[in-house]
């Protein structure tokens, strides 16, 4: 380091922060994956996670939680949404099939997407789902009129204290975008 | 001025290239503190427009998506153009004054790093003029108003922020540099003055955090144009994610404006008090504390957005923390005060009025950490009181100070005594009038950002108008000051002050244009 001239010594820190300069840069991106990490962990923002794929529950009969569905369409939607049950009551671990109905009333084919979240928070990673129809989208012929379903079930391990939670889809128009894959992640 | 006749040390060149091609850290930071007061001007006007709109309630001058534009536009000029190139300013003409050393690491640089600016800022006041009008999303520019819904001239915003952004990295590794490796013999990092020391301790934190908002503007570039869905809900992203990324990068940005204005005040209250400062170790470590905590706390500003409960106390804790290190510092600065012999020039009373009205500020500050409060307080006129109490009798005014304090060290003249402090006080009335009367605003549960008001908020909108325009019209006088102390006035000695203390009070009145060529005698470098 004695032996170092200044103009060495200056590009030396000039390399270095510009290192970091780089890395923040690429910390700004990696909060991406990690913020979806930390919400399938916690649950925050009542993001639900995928499609659930391991062995099925066990139901314990003596809880039961009440399940409430909202329907709402984000702005520009014109489908009629709602659920065909508000509201349902389970045992933990109890698989349920519930449904919405979703229909276009315009003259032309429009695609939807829903996408949920869970109320309180911290219930959606207990919020299991086997078959949603928010994990595709949903094309629609003019006037096209479809029930969509739901099989899920309340993981056993679900907080003694909540006792009711409400899962609400927010229907969104695609039409115009093109995404790629069958299945949207992080769903 | 005692030149020498070294033909390497000849005087600034003539003309307008003088300034495009300069590379003199003391004519870099006389561009940028004229830059930064310009855009003071232009800020402030947009300010003045929200006040006059906001003097009555309904509807009287603009259009409501106008005043958002306004709104927006004024965070926007505020704090990227105004406040932090003032400091940039400050730090180039000070910091290699203050250690002894001959310019700045990187000349060329630091060129580049000020003419980017105004092209940044160009291309932002642009898009008024633009059909589809300028940004209107607030200056936080939270996701989808900023994307899905933003207007097209968006992309000229997202530009200017990158570009404003590399203006302030590269200022941040020249003045890293510059502190590191310049510093006279003898000048030892706990000799530094703590000017220095904050602005070391800020340009790291720039440079941590510039990239992730440039990192946060290119995710909406790509969302808006290239079809991503980062934020965008109905492609699998997520709204909320823009907060914590933004914010992440907002809440070390609110620091990056205030700690160099811990430094100026630490420069002045002991000059003025004629006592050293009371606490310089701790002074130091209480400012490198912050900066530290200043990346923990960030989700503060969402309270109400939705956390898990820890979150939200984590988070609340966090922040209250804060006000331990910034406390150490509000003690240090009134006990070098105390029982010392102090005169109330002008940069003085601007630094007691810092101390406390950003105090003031502080403890709002405290208010608004309390979780289940700001859910009251949240996006109300309290929320707007409490950030401009920090920035403007805090930063800005901290600004002005070092301006008073410096000008006769710059310019080589006494600035008129009698308008100095004609400005602090109606500064001082006219910042109180204007921002105190919003903390009852916002407990009333005036919201933020908007045009029309219900019937209720009207007096102490009123009130807070005319102060809105007593001090904007006040500022004026700093202009007069400023070009009265250039063109001339009685002749500054190279004390200036008669308790000042440091390297650059050694150095002639105007500051030669080079200076340090040859470092100090370390004799002159007296522990702070």
């Amino acid at each position: 380091m004695r032996h170092e001239s200044p103009a060495a010594l200056t590009s030396r820190i000039v390399k270095r922060l510009l290192l970091v300069v780089v890395g923040m840069f690429g910390f700004g991106f990696a909060m991406v994956p990690l913020y979806d990490v930390i919400c399938d962990i916690t649950g925050l923002n009542g993001k639900t996670s995928g499609r659930y794929a391991e062995s099925e529950p066990v139901p314990v009969e003596d809880r039961k939680i009440t399940v409430q569905f909202m329907a709402q369409n984000s702005e520009g939607m014109s489908w009629y949404f709602e659920p065909n049950d508000p509201q349902v009551t389970v045992s933990p671990g109890e698989v349920k099939v519930v449904s919405y109905k979703a229909r276009n009333p315009n003259e032309f084919a429009m695609v939807g997407q829903a996408i949920p979240s869970v109320a309180p928070n911290e219930a959606a990673q207990y919020l299991m789902k086997l078959e949603c129809f928010c994990f595709q989208e949903q094309p629609l012929a003019p006037g096209e009129e479809v029930d969509m379903a739901i099989r899920f079930f309340v993981d056993e391990n679900i907080p003694e204290k909540i006792t009711k939670l409400t899962l609400s889809y927010s229907l969104f128009d695609i039409t115009d975008y093109e995404i790629s894959g069958d299945e949207i992640t992080a769903r | 001025m005692s030149a020498s006749h070294d033909d390497h040390h000849h005087g600034p060149a003539k003309g307008l290239t003088r300034w495009l091609y300069t590379t003199n850290h003391k004519d870099i930071g006389s561009l940028y503190l004229w830059f930064s007061f310009a855009m003071f001007l232009l800020g402030g006007t947009f300010a003045m427009v929200i006040r006059a709109e906001l003097f009555q309630p309904g509807l009287q001058l603009v259009e409501p998506n106008f005043f958002n534009q306004m709104t927006t536009m004024h965070g926007l000029v505020m704090v990227f153009g105004a406040v932090m190139p003032a400091f940039v300013g400050l730090a180039n003409w000070m910091i290699p004054m203050m250690i002894g050393a001959p310019d700045m690491a990187l000349p060329r640089m630091n060129n580049w790093s000020f003419w980017i600016l105004p092209f940044a800022f160009a291309m932002l006041s642009a898009t008024l003029f633009m059909e589809a009008g300028a940004p209107n999303f607030g200056w936080t520019f939270y996701a989808p108003l900023s994307t899905t819904y933003a207007p097209e001239t968006v992309t000229f915003f997202i530009f200017a922020v990158h570009i404003m952004g590399a203006s302030s990295i590269m200022g941040s590794i020249n003045i890293i540099a510059t502190v590191l490796n310049m510093r006279a013999p003898g000048m030892t990092l706990m000799k530094m003055p703590l000017f220095v020391w904050t602005w070391l301790i800020t340009a790291y934190l720039l440079i941590a955090v510039m990239p992730v908002l440039a990192g946060v503007v290119t995710m909406m570039l790509f969302d808006i144009h290239f079809g991503t869905s980062f934020f965008n809900a109905a492609g699998g992203g997520d709204p909320v994610l823009f907060q914590h990324v933004f914010w992440f990068f907002g809440h070390p940005e609110v620091y990056i404006m205030i700690l160099p204005a811990f430094g100026v005040i630490s420069a002045i209250i002991p000059t003025f008090a004629r006592k050293r400062l009371f606490g310089y170790d701790s002074m130091v470590y209480a400012t490198a504390s912050i900066a530290f905590l200043s990346f923990i706390v960030w989700a503060h500003h969402m309270f109400t957005v939705g956390m898990p409960i820890a979150g939200e106390l984590f988070f609340m804790y966090a922040t209250m923390l804060i006000a331990v290190p910034t406390g150490v510092k509000v003690f240090n600065w009134v006990a070098t005060m105390f029982r010392g012999s102090m005169t109330f020039e002008t940069p003085m009373l601007f630094a007691i009025a810092f101390v406390v009205l950003f105090t003031m500020g502080g403890f709002t500050g405290l208010m608004l950490a309390i979780t289940p409060a700001d859910f009251q307080y949240h996006d109300t006129y309290f929320v707007v009181a409490h950030f401009h109490y920090v920035l403007v009798p805090g930063a800005v005014f901290s600004i002005m100070a070092a301006t008073y304090y410096w000008l006769p060290k710059w310019t080589g003249h006494m600035y008129d005594e009698r308008l100095g402090k004609l400005h602090f006080w109606l500064s001082f009335i006219g910042v109180n009038v204007l921002f105190f009367p919003q903390h009852f605003l916002g407990l009333a549960g005036m919201p933020r950002r908007i045009p029309d008001y219900a019937l209720q908020f009207a007096d102490f909108n009123w009130i807070s108008s005319i102060g809105g325009f007593l001090f904007g019209a006040s500022q004026l006088i700093l202009l007069v000051v400023v070009i009265k102390c250039v063109k001339g006035g009685k002749k500054a000695t190279a004390q200036v002050w008669e308790g000042a203390q440091g390297l650059e009070w050694t150095l002639d009145s105007p500051a030669p244009y080079h200076t340090f060529t040859t470092p100090p005698d370390p004799k002159l470098i007296h522990a702070q």
